[in-house]
């Protein structure tokens, strides 16, 4: 039997990001065939609202998968944590 | 290769001093330090507040550190960021490196704030008069990062 905790992904939102999104973290469960950071993208902004305005194509976003920045093609599987934020301000 | 963050200010001299003693190989130490500027033009003094991805932000910056030491003769390399409430004049980045000599000393410490503004995981929230804000990236910033030209590995 699938462990579900462990299939779910968990979704970090940093910065202006979580101001926008009203929150900071939450676990995820997303279709089969979301194997890909584009396709979580995709997946959230499907969500409408304030989530297809930030994550629009076009939108400078960034994404970290198990805290290494990732791009479009990088890989997402059951239990990754997968951070999503704005261009980064430090230094 | 120590990284840190912390909220706490740091004594310049002292981490210098430390990352430098009892190397008599070392010929050349390079530094950096940011600074926290006094943005708004008129005479209200804006604070800021710096956000990180805990669990992220020293993985990133060492990866940083590993990336200029295979690349530069360096012996050693610190990082401190400062996180959390911070005034004009304050300090909130420390980069120091020793070499041998000073052209990859130098090369390696320029070459880590550049990466480290363009990929390490902070953000600045400036509190202004007018309000709030998140402060924007800047082009110049991923201008200065891609400059360096890392070799993208062979595929093997």
């Amino acid at each position: 039997m699938r462990d579900a905790a462990t299939a779910a992904l968990t979704l970090v939102y940093l910065a202006r990001l979580r101001e926008a999104f009203g929150t900071a973290s939450e676990r995820v469960e997303p279709p089969a065939d979301v194997t890909t950071v584009s396709a979580l993208r995709a997946w959230l902004a499907a969500r409408g609202g304030t989530w297809a305005a930030e994550l629009a194509p076009g939108r400078a976003v960034r994404v970290a998968v198990n805290h290494d920045l990732a791009d479009a093609d990088t890989p997402i599987h059951p239990g990754d944590e997968v951070a999503l934020f704005p261009p980064v301000t430090g230094g | 290769m120590p990284v840190r963050v912390q909220i706490e200010d740091f004594d310049v001299a002292r981490e210098l001093a430390a990352l430098r003693a009892g190397n008599r190989s070392i010929g050349a130490v390079a530094a950096f330090i940011g600074t926290v500027r006094d943005v708004n033009e008129n005479a209200q003094v804006a604070t800021m507040v710096l956000e990180h991805y805990p669990g992220m932000t020293e993985k990133a910056l060492a990866d940083i550190v590993e990336m200029a030491r295979s690349r530069w003769d360096i012996i050693d390399a610190l990082v401190i960021h400062r996180v959390g409430a911070l005034e004009p004049g304050d300090q909130i980045v420390l980069v120091g490196v020793t070499s041998a000599h000073r052209g990859d000393a130098f090369a390696a410490c320029e070459f880590i704030i550049d990466f480290l503004k363009t990929r390490a995981p902070f953000w600045k929230k400036e509190d202004t008069a007018a309000g709030a804000r998140w402060v924007e990236a800047r082009a110049s910033d991923d201008e200065a990062a891609a400059r360096w030209k890392v070799p993208q590995e062979p595929a093997a």
